[in-house]
């Protein structure tokens, strides 16, 4: 019993929602761009979100979105631009005036620090829940596997599948998988965790149960960035929204502001035909 | 003049056009003490049993023709050099096996690698192997000797560290092995490199995503999922390495088919002598045959909500459900 349960999450002690003027963003994105063969998907995206903040990323399909949150973890290398976590740049180390791009090993090490959430889950279907969620603080952190495996125990609880640690992913329903797929994410205790439209591909009664997690999430202070289509979940947990349109920021602000009062036309046309 | 298309009155339709309650009366209820009477297939028992005919026939013949000679068979089966022989088979299987799917596993990892340098020679090694008949190779390495009459370990281009001759470093029997190996890392690449490439990608992405290093992320997560592409096809790569190593026989080297020829080719009985060998390839592809069948349920763990069962089970489920059949198949 001296194995320390940690269920702090991801976050430095900010008030959630406020982040402190004096600190620097969690994450700070700036100029990005990216493009697949002639498609440019990302047009110069500046971005920053304070820590324990929700922001909650909005946009037609196409607009860059997803490509914006696989950037930020360097799933997809840039083709300019920069991003930081919590004052760490990604996938480069600078010395002097240049930048050295990182090799994969220190980049699979700063993406320890950034939880990730996917559409499809993508939890390893051959490893039971609880293998699942130990995999990564042992394989990447090294932790010791008893402890990963109590952390692993209280985090299940915590997203409310305590008695689905022996279950494989299979036998779970699009709503378990998903919770399950948080509680991997957490597992390693990241500083921010990026949402890759987490409810999108579950049955519309499903949604609801992934959708209390994440907002227990927000509540608890964790930094996220929440890319969904779930408006009604972004006017209630989100700080900040963001609209893309088009591989830009369109416009960025307070729910009640780019939800109620979007001041662009591209804005008002989404949410027309989204509301 | 007006044309009127008239359409002549359709033939009622059972059921249709009629409203509720005006088509026959059926109550479900009479039905519930009545006997079922099984649909009768007459054409799909005529052929089963023209076929059993035709299978009863070859049996006849095997039993009654003296041609087969199984005496001769009976003496020879299980005769010392025989049993001999069917280990040095089962000997270079192994051997090819292994080399096979070791070569083979590094040959598919360097295909994926992103050193195109890398990925151009698991190519060629793949097209040359690939496109050797097994025999030529098999000759051409037991003929090694007249290519390189030494073999040394040194600096490529530079100075060695010392030398054997070859004749003495590859025997017969490593030569077999060597070409087999050889020849089947070829096919084992492929059919691993197959099996890697149908993992859904956000399975690599996913533990890229969690920081798991990489070596990891294909031993623990990318390679067991593999394998259930892989096994089916390795299964009949190495059964089909069984029975090729009868090739070998132009090597002289005792395996079971080139020891059955030397049986024969003395006391001049042929086919009891081909039964012998063809009996134990039937009996060792049977036993590698069941164990693919456990390899591939291992691996088979979490793709089914409940996993199948084994033969075993299915069996003693079959015996369970008999009585019932008995009684269904039993109504006066």
């Amino acid at each position: 019993m001296t194995t320390p349960i940690t269920l702090t999450t991801p976050t430095t002690s900010t008030t959630p929602g406020e982040g402190d003027p004096q600190s620097p963003p969690m994450v700070q994105v700036r100029g990005l761009h990216k493009s697949f063969g002639q498609l440019a998907v990302l047009r110069g995206v500046d971005l920053d979100v304070p820590a324990g903040s929700v922001t909650v990323v909005l946009g037609p399909s196409g607009s860059g979105k997803s490509t914006l949150l696989r950037s930020i973890n360097h799933l997809e290398k840039l083709d300019r631009g920069h991003v930081a976590i919590d004052g760490e740049l990604i996938g480069y180390r600078r010395s002097g005036d240049r930048l050295y791009e990182l090799r994969e090993r220190e980049v699979l090490r700063q993406r320890t620090h950034i939880g990730f959430v996917f559409q499809n889950f993508n939890l390893f279907p051959h490893l039971t829940v609880l293998e699942n969620l130990v995999e990564a603080p042992i394989a990447a952190l090294g932790r010791p596997r008893a402890e990963a495996r109590a952390a692993a125990l209280a985090l299940l609880a915590r997203v409310g599948l305590a008695d689905k640690a022996d279950a494989y992913p299979r036998q779970l329903s699009g709503g378990q998988q998903q919770r399950v797929a948080i509680a991997r994410a957490l597992a390693l205790e990241p500083k921010v965790l990026l949402f890759d439209e987490p409810t999108s591909a579950l049955d519309p009664e499903l949604v609801g149960e992934v959708l209390d997690v994440i907002k227990d999430l927000a509540r608890s202070g964790t930094t996220m960035i929440v890319v969904t289509h779930e408006i009604g979940f972004a006017r209630e947990v989100a700080d900040t929204v963001v609209f893309m349109d088009g591989g830009v920021v369109v416009e960025q602000g307070p729910p009640a502001e780019v939800l109620d009062r979007p001041r662009h036309e591209r804005t008002r046309a989404f949410l027309a035909k989204v509301l | 003049m007006t044309v009127t298309t008239e359409k002549p009155p359709a033939p009622p339709l059972p059921g249709a056009g009629s409203g509720p309650g005006q088509g026959p009366r059926l109550d479900l209820d009479e039905l519930a003490g009545l006997r079922t009477v099984r649909a009768r297939h007459p054409w799909r028992w005529a052929a089963g049993i023209a076929a059993l005919v035709v299978v009863a026939q070859f049996a006849h013949g095997l039993a009654t023709n003296p041609g087969w000679d199984w005496a001769t068979f009976r003496l020879f089966f299980t005769a010392d050099t025989i049993v001999r022989a069917v280990g040095r088979t089962l000997k270079l299987t192994a051997y090819g096996t292994v080399l096979g799917f070791l070569l083979g596993a590094g040959v598919a990892a360097l295909r994926l690698s992103r050193s195109a340098i890398l990925r151009t020679i698991a190519w060629a090694y793949v097209w040359v192997f690939r496109s050797i008949p097994l025999i030529v190779q098999l000759v051409f390495w037991f003929n090694l000797s007249y290519l390189y009459k030494r073999f040394g370990i040194g600096i490529p281009f530079g100075p060695t560290f010392g030398e054997v001759d070859t004749v003495g470093v590859l025997s017969a029997l490593g030569a077999a092995v060597l070409g087999l190996g050889l020849h089947q890392a070829a096919f084992a690449a492929e059919i691993i490199r197959g099996g890697i490439l149908a993992v859904d990608p956000g399975q690599r992405e996913a533990a890229a995503a969690l920081g798991i290093p990489r070596w990891r992320q294909a031993r623990r997560i990318v390679l067991p999922q593999a394998m259930r592409g892989i096994l089916p096809a390795a299964a009949n790569e190495v059964i089909s390495l069984l029975k090729g190593t009868s090739v070998v026989y132009v090597m002289a080297i005792g395996e079971l088919f080139y020891q059955a020829q030397v049986i024969y080719g003395r006391t001049g009985r042929v086919v009891p002598l081909l039964m012998v060998a063809t009996v134990w390839y039937v009996l060792l592809t049977t036993v590698l045959s069941i164990g693919q069948y456990y390899v591939e349920r291992h691996f088979a763990r979490g793709s089914r909500r409940t996993p199948p069962p084994t033969p075993l089970q299915r069996a003693r489920a079959f015996v369970r459900s008999l009585p019932t059949v008995r009684t269904s198949g039993g109504h006066p």
